[in-house]
């Protein structure tokens, strides 16, 4: 099977979140990178193990500039096969979507896998508008995930719940917490990561749907009331008349 | 303007598709509803909606039919702007949506449009860390509302429900077995959460906590370790790698508060928490703070609960 592993750099879960140019611009200022989460813990690793066990090949792709690249190394270094680095800034989901799906197209890929969202954005909008552009069927936030010839089944969350589906190959997952679990690189790969093949595509041409116009950071908190713990009939009465939360 | 919101009618109508029903409105123009299912929709006119248009024969559609579903609605009734609950089966529609539509989509969005110099609308990034201006440079707009992110509001009479012939063609997805426990608030909906950490000790310690959140009629949620080793469901953990939530009250007990966990949990509007350790970082997100053993905190907290209940 042909896999495709949508891979986003996120800025490490600790960083702390700043903006500048009058802010408009994420500071990226002592900022780390790292792979987001979701999709190395979770869309990576299980790609890998449907490999071991079933053959193929998988292949990373992220929408990036050439910074990404000691990004993508990582995620090369926990074993994928080969990456490919579309050389363009992923100004909306639409735009990075575009550039995905038309390269998953040329190249006939079986699987599209993506993480459930970027850390950063939220915005779980990628991997939906892969599938439409693809006009191929989408299941998203999949849980689990066992590959049977041409079939596919597979474990998502549902509102209020989870559901068990069937769907055939050519598809997009998006993958969730149960998928799989982290693995952490040892030397060997990440000197093999150094060695393996990254391709560097221009993008088509596209235009954005949407575009991020500022920032702002929320308010902050004001001290902690401390409540005595033998007193709990003074924290009810104070979220019932000062908080009006109960 | 028309304005078209897209409602999941497989399950009874929650607050977050009254929401959904009163930010269309409060756009201003007028709103049309469409679903699939067979639940009774009609109550979504009280909120806003001059019609509900239902295809009756999608009872559990998948993503590929619901879509063409709206596509078609919104191109009957010429919408302008689409809106969705950003629940999971907008997840799953609306990116499809904004492609096939051409339409741009703002997801998790927290408040109404800006529209004094085009259109943008605030939305949560940085997994609660921060707030974001999006604009939309597309004719036709989509917006996904993040749930409790405005007040439902009755202003009208139950509205006409009509059938309505979406072409939506043949599943592609076959739904093998439906697993949902019966009774749960779903947490993303919850108005009030009790959630619970390693500070518990051991699973054989949450009976309080279920009792804490009976009392409260609250979800119960938990960190992510606790989540990992099995302590607790999946679907309970919150924090940046698990559900994003902003209920009313976040009643966090024996969790330290580290910097994934709070990303998942600062749009509460009150955050309470009980940790015996006064170094604990939640405290400084917390706006009521208890320094103490949850084992004696929480049933008396319960006790409170109880009491105050039964005098209201
Ligand atoms: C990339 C990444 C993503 C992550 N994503 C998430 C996420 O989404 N959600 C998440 O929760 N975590 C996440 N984490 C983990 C996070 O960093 C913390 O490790 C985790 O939140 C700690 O869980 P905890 O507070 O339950 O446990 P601990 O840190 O062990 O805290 C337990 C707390 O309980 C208190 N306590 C002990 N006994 C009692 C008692 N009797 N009464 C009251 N209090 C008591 C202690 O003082 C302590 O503060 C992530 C980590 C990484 C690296
Ligand atoms: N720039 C990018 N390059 C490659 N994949 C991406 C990019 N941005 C997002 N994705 C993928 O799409 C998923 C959803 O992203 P989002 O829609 O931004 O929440 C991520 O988990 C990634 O798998």
């Amino acid at each position: 099977m042909k896999i495709l592993v949508c891979i986003s750099k996120s800025p490490d879960t600790t960083s702390k979140i700043a903006f500048t140019e009058g802010n408009t611009k994420f500071d990226e200022n002592g900022v780390q990178y790292i792979v987001n989460p979701y999709d190395e813990w979770y869309a990576l690793v299980r790609a890998l193990e449907i490999k071991e066990t079933s053959g193929g090949n998988v292949t990373i792709i992220t929408v990036g500039a050439a910074a990404d690249e000691a990004v993508i190394r990582k995620a090369l270094a926990i074993g994928a096969d080969d990456a490919v680095r579309i050389d363009a800034d992923p100004t909306d989901a639409y735009f990075t979507a575009a550039q995905i799906a038309a390269y998953a197209k040329a190249n006939n890929f079986d699987l599209v896998l993506t993480g459930k969202e970027t850390i950063n954005y939220n915005g779980s909008q990628v991997a939906g508008m892969i599938a439409e552009e693809l006009d191929v069927p989408f299941i998203s936030l999949a849980t689990k995930l066992d590959v049977n010839g041409a079939t596919l089944r597979l474990e998502q969350e549902i509102v209020g719940g989870l559901q068990v589906v069937e769907a055939n190959l050519p598809l997009v997952v998006s993958c969730a917490k149960g998928m799989a679990e982290q693995r952490i690189p040892n030397m060997r790969g990440i000197m093999a990561a150094r060695t393996k093949p990254l391709q560097v595509v221009a993008p088509i041409a596209v235009d954005a749907f949407t575009a991020y116009e500022s920032y702002t950071l929320p308010e902050a908190k004001k001290a902690v009331k401390l409540i005595d713990p033998n007193n709990m009939d003074e924290l009810v009465n104070l979220l019932h008349t000062e908080a009006k939360v109960i | 303007m028309k304005t078209l919101v897209y409602i999941n009618g497989n399950h009874a109508m929650s607050k977050a598709s009254f929401e959904a029903v009163t930010y269309a409105k409060k756009l201003g123009g007028d709103v049309t509803v469409v679903s699939s299912g067979s639940a009774d929709l009609s109550k979504l006119g009280e909120y806003g909606a001059s019609k509900v248009m239902v295809d009756k024969s999608l009872e559990n559609g998948d993503a590929q039919q619901i879509t063409r579903l709206v596509a078609a609605a919104s191109e009957a009734i010429g919408a302008e702007v689409i809106v969705f609950s950003h629940d999971l089966v907008a997840k799953a529609v609306a990116p499809r949506l904004s492609v096939r539509l051409k339409a741009g989509l703002i997801s998790g969005a927290i408040a109404l449009p800006d529209t004094s110099n085009g259109f943008s609308v605030k939305v949560n990034v940085f997994s609660g860390k921060a707030f974001g201006s999006v604009s939309v440079k597309t004719a036709v707009k989509i917006i996904s509302l993040l749930p409790n992110s405005i007040q439902p509001e009755v202003t009208g009479a139950p509205c006409a429900v009509e059938e309505f012939n979406g072409n939506v063609g043949s599943p592609a997805i076959k739904v093998i077995e439906t697993k949902i426990p019966e009774g749960n608030i779903p947490l993303p909906e919850a108005e009030l959460v009790v959630s619970a950490g390693r500070g518990m000790k051991g699973p054989e310690n949450w009976g309080m906590i279920e009792d804490l959140a009976n009392a409260l009629g609250a979800a119960t949620a938990c960190s992510r370790p606790v989540a990992d080793i099995g302590w607790r469901p999946h679907h309970e953990h919150v924090g940046q790698t698990g559900v994003a939530i902003r209920p009313n009250l976040y009643i966090a007990v024996g969790i330290s508060g580290a910097i994934q966990h709070l990303a998942g949990v600062n749009g509460s509007k009150v955050i309470v928490v009980v940790n015996t350790d006064t170094e604990a970082p939640f405290f400084k997100a917390a706006d009521y703070g208890i320094v103490g053993d949850a084992f004696e905190v929480i049933p008396k907290l319960t006790e409170a609960v109880k009491k105050f209940k039964a005098a209201h």
